[in-house]
């Protein structure tokens, strides 16, 4: 931005670091294009009645009005804010538990770490799967209780259109935790020693600390996790497929699904268009107030 | 010098499948994986060496949902394979329409299709704009109730002679422990059972005037709305089919886990490779025992434009393979399917396919709803029966008013 405003005497902005400027020109050539390039396109061609192949004849936003009328997209939806909601608390709140006690000086520190971790180094589809035997009730956790003789033991939140997505967000939470608290254990290890000796001195006890002091030390270390959850929370599309593929019936869709499924099966661009629109909006939602605290109007970050 | 080396490096891995694909090896896609359609498929293979050509298979597993669009985005992307396989229809009209599909006209006339494809409607799906642009292989039928002999005794009740029978016979089912009837969890399965139950039904003048007319009216009103509650029957009995793919649907029905199964002539491929006999282990229903009527949807291989030529000759050579006597009999017979060719010999079908045959001479057909509906359309009541199967607080009002937005807002 301060490019901008030339004429305070200062020599130009522009040519300061040529080289480094000019070495990142392919880089920024790519950003534009495809991103913005494609994202545009997206959004221009969402008005069209585009089907198998994309088409410049303008319906308005008729895309958008079947879109909001569409049971399964609504349910999609409402799935996304079901599973973003708990998946941001849990996985924040059970990721900062873990360093927190990771970071109690314990032995084998390490293996605990790789231990927990590790989920996050299988991709979603190798995750869903394993998950959908877990929780498949005639081989998984239900048939081993009930082998165990608790034979009125029923436990098969994929096959119940009212749960399913909580069996999903178990998957979900097994596979991203050990990610949190790594970031969260670096965010720890970056307090100075002398706050928490400081604090032991005034005789304020450990969790009142980390409430009161850590945590708000960890400001950037918190949004940083934010937005690295949130991304993957809206793109979550994979970890669905393996596990349930949107079923029951189409109780565990979700808007990413939807907009795969209307692009490519029902050769609708123009829907998936409108759909994948939507979802734009979405991450903009989040990513915009984020991108305004950390680096807008100047101030310093925390 | 070390760049260059490692630029030769690269090169040789670009070349090396222009060496592989030689002029004459024709990449065939096409998604059919079960046991059956394996057996089927390899038939056509061998016919298609046997013209001293290369059959190279691109099975794509995961049923049409998952393999069409990877077909679709080969084709559109530049990266055409040499034929594909479409159920034929609407599925690649505006491929066609783009100019990316071969006209086949040319060896359609010198084979004289016209004659010999029956019936002719068949032909008139692979038809835009007055040309040729697919080559059916086989009719499929969907409307289709596959019980097991089995189950039904285990049950101590007679195999029922129709749908109302069946729908009697499964209280005593589920008291045997039984599913009544498997229903897969994939999407299609649901919308085709239920076009199956509507032609059953309600009859073929109400399906036309639905799918062909779509008439929404007719969507709206009181026969559909018995289809409806058919379909609700369905729903009841198809609780506890814990399974996706249809061929694991199929198989219940083939161990007796399960009564029946709302399916098309497909499965009786997966009932051969199991070793079990029509009329024995199993019973089949055309028209669910109530309406014997059958549609003639099916397959057909598409032809992508090719600049090799060499290619674009394989390609009518295998264009006039799939439709040779020989191969459709083998093919078939394997698939489970009916010809598409009414001058070849069936003399080794089984009972199932004989009865397919009869009700085919008869002429009581209708089309499919692929031939019928845009993938759109499709897609919106694969949504909607999915939801309907999966949900048993979705009222048949809601769904048959859900029902008839669909068909009005299809095109």
């Amino acid at each position: 931005m301060t490019a901008l405003t030339r004429g305070s005497g200062r020599p130009n902005q522009w040519l300061r670091n040529l080289n480094a400027k000019i070495a990142s020109i392919p880089m920024i050539l790519t950003a534009v294009v495809i991103f913005l390039g494609g994202t545009i396109w997206t959004v221009v061609y969402s008005f069209t009645n585009s089907k198998l192949l994309p088409r410049l004849s303008f319906v308005g936003l008729d895309q958008y009005e079947r879109l909001w009328a569409a049971p399964r997209w609504i349910i999609s939806i409402q799935n996304l804010a079901l599973y973003g909601f708990f998946s941001l608390v849990f996985s924040l709140v059970i990721g900062f538990v873990l360093a927190a006690l990771m970071d109690q000086k314990i032995r084998f520190e390490n293996t605990f770490r790789t231990i927990m971790l590790y989920p996050f180094a299988l991709s979603f589809i190798v995750t869903g799967l394993v998950w959908q035997w877990l929780l498949n009730p005639q081989f998984g956790i239900q048939s081993i209780v009930r082998s165990l003789g608790w034979e009125s033991f029923s436990f098969d939140p994929l096959y119940d259109a009212d749960i399913v997505i909580y069996g999903i967000l178990i998957a979900a939470l097994w596979q991203g935790t050990g990610l949190v608290m790594c970031l969260m254990l670096a965010g720890l290890r970056g307090i100075d020693e002398d706050i928490w000796k400081a604090a032991r001195v005034d005789g304020i006890p450990m969790w009142k600390t980390y409430v009161l002091i850590i945590i708000p030390m960890m400001r950037g270390v918190f949004i940083t996790t934010l937005v690295i959850i949130a991304s993957g929370i809206v793109k979550v599309y994979d970890l669905v497929v393996a596990q349930t593929s949107g079923g029951p019936g189409i109780a565990s869709e979700v808007p990413a699904k939807y907009v795969y499924d209307y692009m490519f099966q029902a050769q609708n661009l123009g829907q998936g268009f409108a759909a994948s629109t939507m979802m734009l909006i979405t991450v903009a939602i989040i990513i915009v107030p984020w991108a305004y605290l950390e680096f807008g109007g100047g101030r310093k970050r925390g | 010098m070390k760049l260059r080396s490692l630029a030769g490096a690269l090169a040789a891995t670009v070349a090396l499948p222009f060496g592989l694909a030689q002029a004459t090896d024709l990449e065939v896609t096409h998604w059919w994986t079960s046991g059956g359609e394996a057996a089927a498929v390899a038939e056509l293979a061998k016919a298609f060496d046997a013209t001293g050509n290369k059959w190279v298979d691109g099975a794509i597993a995961g049923s049409g949902g998952t393999a069409r669009p990877i077909m679709i985005s080969r084709i559109t992307g530049g990266d055409p394979m040499g034929a594909t396989q479409f159920n034929h229809g609407r599925q690649a009209e505006e491929l066609v329409e783009a100019g990316l599909m071969r006209d086949l006209t040319d060896v359609a006339t010198r084979e004289n299709w016209k004659e010999i494809v029956k019936p002719a409607s068949l032909l008139d799906s692979c038809t835009i704009e007055g040309k040729i642009y697919c080559a059916p292989v086989n009719i499929h039928s969907w409307q289709w109730l596959w019980l097991s002999n089995a189950a039904f005794k285990q049950a101590g009740v007679p195999v029922p002679k129709n749908w109302d029978e069946f729908v009697a016979a499964g209280p005593a089912l589920e008291k045997a422990g039984i599913i009544p009837l498997a229903v897969g969890g994939q999407p299609w399965q649901a919308a085709g059972a239920f076009d199956v139950l509507m032609v059953a039904i309600a009859g073929k003048d109400v399906f036309e005037q639905v799918f062909a007319k779509k008439d929404e009216e007719v969507a709206a009103g009181a026969e559909i709305a018995k289809v409806f509650k058919a379909a609700d029957d369905a729903r009841r009995l198809s609780k506890g089919t814990n399974v996706q793919d249809w061929n694991q649907a199929t198989n219940l029905v083939i161990t007796g886990k399960a009564g029946g199964q709302i399916m098309g002539d497909w499965a009786q491929g997966e009932f051969q490779v199991a070793g079990q006999k029509a009329g024995v282990d199993y019973t089949c229903l055309p028209g669910l025992g109530v309406n014997e009527v059958i549609s003639t949807g099916g397959d057909a291989f598409y032809f992508p434009l090719l600049e090799d030529e060499e290619k674009s000759k394989a390609q009518e050579v295998l264009a006039s393979t799939l439709l040779n006597p020989k191969t459709q009999v083998a093919f078939n017979l394997k698939k489970g399917s009916l010809p598409v060719r009414g001058d070849v010999d069936l003399a080794t079908a089984n009972d199932c396919m004989k009865k397919g045959l009869e009700i085919l001479a008869k002429g009581n057909v209708i089309q499919g709803t692929d031939q019928l509906l845009s993938a759109d359309s499709q897609k919106q009541k694969e949504d909607l029966f999915s939801e309907f199967f999966a949900n048993p607080s979705m009222t048949p009002e809601d769904a048959q008013k859900r029902f008839a937005e669909i068909i009005a807002a299809a095109d």
